[in-house]
């Protein structure tokens, strides 16, 4: 599977993206700086966390309208996988690409912590490794993570099976509607999510359950 | 010509940082507060002196980048 990940200004989860998916793939990802114009031929395009201009505007709104932008939309549309953890959720919703927005979080705290995530739909490409109903661990550190989207919004990405990802165990750290920790576009090939799968890739790391969302993906791509 | 943009959140949009403020001001002993929403003010400086043109111009850079029309509403002020 071969795979981009694409580097912001203030892009600080980048290196952790590169590490897991070169462990999980066996590939080196390919590096795209935010402007250039287009990105490579790959089975995966991920935009990383961290805090691309500084969280300037509103989280992810600068970073959103980068050069890259506009092929990233394009790969999207064509059916490319795209992944957005943390920062890089924001900067998805920001572009349109995903549905709802991330505000602030309810306690206004910075958030940096283990959470129970539930894996509510695994007919997908990004979770089809996973039971349904699995629930597993995974770190989260974020300001920004109050997912929210109108009723009807909500209403449609619920209906639709697009919420792949919940909060579980009363551990929604950041008072996100419906639980919500990953949720994908209509066409089911672009996928946001707060928690930090690339973080939880080696046993030395403390868990393997990040893998599980890599290796589904990859399997995909086989 | 000198423009204000003015980004509120809409109506329904649960506002942290504006409850928080809120809670503040109730500290310094203001009680009769009924609620205190957040929002952001940009003063926009434009070259042009045809003021639907600077309006129609500052509509498009709300939408695409000033608010987010998930969460936001926008109101321009042409001086």
């Amino acid at each position: 599977m071969k795979t981009a990940v694409i580097v912001f200004p203030g892009s600080n989860r980048d290196r952790d993206m590169f590490h897991a998916l070169e462990l999980i793939t066996g590939t080196r990802p390919q590096s795209v700086w935010h402007t250039d114009s287009t990105l490579p031929d790959v089975d995966l395009v991920v935009v990383p966390g961290g805090f691309s201009y500084g969280d300037y505007l509103r989280a992810g709104a600068i970073a959103a309208r980068s050069p890259i932008l506009k092929d990233l939309v394009a790969k999207a549309d064509s059916g490319v996988s795209v992944l957005g953890v943390c920062n890089g959720f924001q900067i998805l919703t920001e572009a349109g690409l995903l549905p709802g927005s991330l505000m602030r979080n309810a306690n206004l705290h910075f958030i940096c912590k283990e959470v129970m995530m539930e894996t509510v739909n695994n007919a997908t490409r990004f979770s089809s490794k996973f039971e349904k109903g699995q629930v597993w661990r995974c770190p989260v550190a974020h300001h920004d993570g109050n997912y929210f989207a109108d009723p009807e919004t909500l209403k449609q990405v619920e209906d639709n099976g697009q919420v792949i990802f919940r909060y579980a165990d009363g551990t929604n750290p950041n008072g996100s509607i419906n639980d919500i920790a990953g949720v994908m576009n209509a066409n089911g090939n672009v996928l946001g999510m707060m928690p930090h799968p690339e973080n939880l890739v080696e046993a030395l790391n403390g868990g393997l359950e990040g893998r599980i969302l890599f290796e589904s993906l990859l399997d995909q791509a086989a | 010509m000198k423009a204000r943009v003015i980004v509120t959140l809409k109506n329904g949009v649960l506002d942290p940082q504006g409850k928080a403020i809120e809670g503040a001001l109730g500290g310094l002993g203001f009680n009769d507060i009924d609620s205190v929403r957040q929002g952001k003010v940009f003063d926009v400086e434009l070259a042009s002196t045809d003021k639907d043109a600077a309006r129609a111009e500052l509509e498009q850079m709300c939408e695409k980048l000033l608010a987010n029309t998930v969460i936001e509403n926008y109101a321009i002020e042409i001086a």
